[in-house]
């Protein structure tokens, strides 16, 4: 089963491993490959680089900005194959982000 | 370029399952990909689960905390996302003006990280 | 007749039954439909051909056909090839429910995950273990029927469709699983004890039910033997609780003859046994808070102190804050005590315990002008009529 864990954080929290964030980020991915659970993963760009975009009858609206303005913000995002919720949020709770910002975990719907 | 879309919608504000509005709607989801060729690329999409199925969690002090429910309690929720790549914001944003939860919600456009 | 003996069995047998189908269909609500459907065609066939030799067996058998039923109804039918094929099995071995294994910790674990809403945890271990109806479950928390009928529902969807695991946790899992199921029971029997038996639900009783099942089917456990101690130690009092005045007493100042030995000394015991074992938690520090209350003379304040000051390492809730300053207090460290209560204010404001507490220390070191408000306060957060007196007295005795 999927589960997609959505990591959101205070940009304004410093993380505790400070610079070696990106080393822990990468270390999990190595084990999370290695135990075969990662499909993908990705950081998104500051929410300052988001566009929203609406369309209403046939026009387009954009905004500047996030969906929703929260004090934490959706900073990336992994998708795991796991047998059950149990081992989703084993592996959740592994996420640097966990320790300072607050992730989701919610399951993909399977098509077809 | 990557960029991650991101779905919005409330929920009663999209066609219900079983209705032929629906299946038009599923079918859309579906010629995405094909009909975006030449704008942007598709690299992955994947729907979720309404958020009666989320589950949140932090680690604070060593100690992992659970909660039931999503991470914020919005009128539209977070149904599902894209990955694509494109050459520039203007082409990422004409695959989300197609993706049929911009007509019902929203979509958020931001670039990934690249390492 | 008929009825009686189908309603006895469903109360006692449900959560054996029903933790044996989930098992077998992997599905909380199928596994619930199917017995329910195995219930009402029981009416039928043990009125025509009477009760059965094993009414739970019949059950159970009949469940696993209705749910093989539901499976060939559903339109996705591939999909549910296997499911079938075992289940057939099963139902053609005329199961007897003595040797069936008994999964009920696994429902336990499921019911009390800590995925779902601490609410809907307990609604739906009153309704699965302990065979409460929905009615009754909703009584319970004052909900309406239908309210509480969907929570239940969405508690299992999310169990379905989330994929929480109907499972024992792993030894790494184990000790915070087990103690969002102690947890549980502690709140169900903490309900019971406020509220007393009403609607003919004693919840103090179902909740020392469930401390038992839980002992028998995880043995060694010292957090678990921990539970029960607590909760026996604490009925053990029940009786002498309030005051022939209908004021709350204190157990030092409590009848004792009205105290249930055999309740205690079995508490004592299990208490005993689980700090044996040296594997420390959170519950034992409970029973054992509970047990020095208990013991003949005035309490040890002091080691009830520092009992309060380990159990805030587990818990760091601003109550368990609130009662080890007490236990200071009591100990005759008044002046840190105070430090720490007024470290609370922000949090237990509108606590009334906070109040009564921080008035009584301000009193105790003389300072009266202080304290009056502060019992005012209390009085005017007090919930009970015998609170009310209690404090009155205590601000009219302020110099």
């Amino acid at each position: 089963m999927k589960y997609m864990c959505l990591i959101y954080t205070d940009p304004n929290v410093t993380p505790p491993m400070g610079d070696s964030m990106n080393a822990a980020y990468f270390d999990l991915n190595r084990r999370m490959k290695e135990a075969g659970v990662m499909i993908s993963g990705d950081a998104l760009q500051p929410t300052r680089t988001a566009t929203s975009l609406r369309k209403r009858g046939d026009k387009v609206e954009t905004m500047d900005g996030p969906f929703a303005e929260t004090r934490e913000h959706l900073g990336g995002y992994y998708v795991i194959d796991c047998p059950d919720l149990d081992q989703a949020l084993h592996w959740a709770a592994q996420i640097p982000g966990a320790a300072y910002g607050t992730v989701e975990v919610r399951p993909l719907v399977v098509f077809g | 370029m990557k960029y991650m879309l991101t779905l919005y919608a409330a929920p009663d504000a999209e066609p219900s399952p079983g209705t032929p509005e629906f299946d038009a709607m599923m079918g859309e989801y579906f010629g995405l990909e094909e009909k975006m060729k030449g704008v942007a690329t598709f690299l992955a999409g994947e729907g979720l689960q309404p958020v009666q199925t989320a589950t949140t969690l932090r680690k604070r002090e060593g100690r992992v905390e659970t909660m039931d429910g999503p991470f914020a309690e919005t009128r539209e929720h977070l149904g599902g996302f894209y990955l694509i790549e494109a050459a520039d914001l203007d082409a990422a944003l004409r695959f989300a003006a197609e993706i049929p939860a911009a007509r019902y919600g929203s979509v958020e456009v931001r670039p990934v990280m690249e390492y | 007749m008929i009825e009686a003996t189908l309603g006895r069995v469903m109360q006692d047998d449900r959560g054996r039954l029903l933790a044996a189908l989930i098992a077998r269909t992997g599905d909380f609500q199928r596994a619930e439909d199917a017995l329910q459907e195995a219930a009402a065609s029981a009416l039928v066939h043990w009125g025509r051909a009477g009760v059965p030799a094993s009414p739970t067996g019949w059950l159970l058998r009949a469940a696993l056909r209705k749910a093989i039923d539901g499976y060939r109804r559903d339109t996705t039918l591939s999909r549910h090839r296997d499911a079938i094929a075992v289940l057939a099995e099963e139902e053609a071995a005329d199961p007897d429910p003595q040797t069936i294994p008994d999964d009920r910790l696994r429902l336990i674990f499921t019911c009390c995950h800590p995925a779902l809403e601490e609410k809907s945890r307990i609604a739906l271990t009153l309704r699965s273990l302990c065979g409460l109806t929905t009615a009754q479950v909703a009584a319970v928390f004052l909900d309406a029927e239908p309210t509480m009928g969907q929570r239940l529902s969405r508690a299992k969807a999310k169990i379905a469709a989330a994929r929480i695991p109907f499972t024992v946790p792993g030894a790494e899992d184990l000790p915070d699983r087990l103690n969002s199921v102690l947890t549980v029971v502690y709140l169900i029997y903490t309900a019971g004890y406020a509220q007393g038996p009403q609607i003919g639900i004693d919840l103090c009783t179902e909740a020392i039910f469930l401390a038992r099942l839980l002992l028998q089917l995880a043995p060694d456990q010292p957090e678990v033997e921990a539970a029960l101690a607590l909760l026996l130690l604490t009925q053990a009092r029940a009786a002498a609780r309030i005051g022939p005045d209908g004021q709350s007493l204190p157990p030092i100042r409590q009848d004792r003859s009205l105290w249930n030995r055999a309740a205690l000394d079995e508490g004592l015991a299990l208490l005993d046994r689980a700090i044996s074992r040296r594997a420390p938690g959170p519950f034992q520090l409970k029973a054992a808070i509970a047990a020095l209350h208990s013991a003949d003379g005035p309490p040890d304040w002091p080691q009830i102190a520092a009992l309060y000051a380990r159990l805030h390492d587990y818990e760091p809730t601003p109550v368990i804050a609130l009662n080890h300053a007490v236990a200071l207090a009591e100990s005759g460290q008044l002046a840190q005590a105070l430090a720490q209560v007024q470290a609370l204010g922000a949090q237990l404001d509108g606590y009334q315990p906070f109040h009564a507490a921080r008035a009584d220390f301000l009193a105790r070191i003389g300072d009266s002008a202080s304290a009056r408000p502060e019992y005012l306060r209390a009085i005017a957060l007090a919930g009970s009529e015998a609170d009310r007196s209690f404090l009155q007295a205590r601000l009219s005795a302020l110099k």
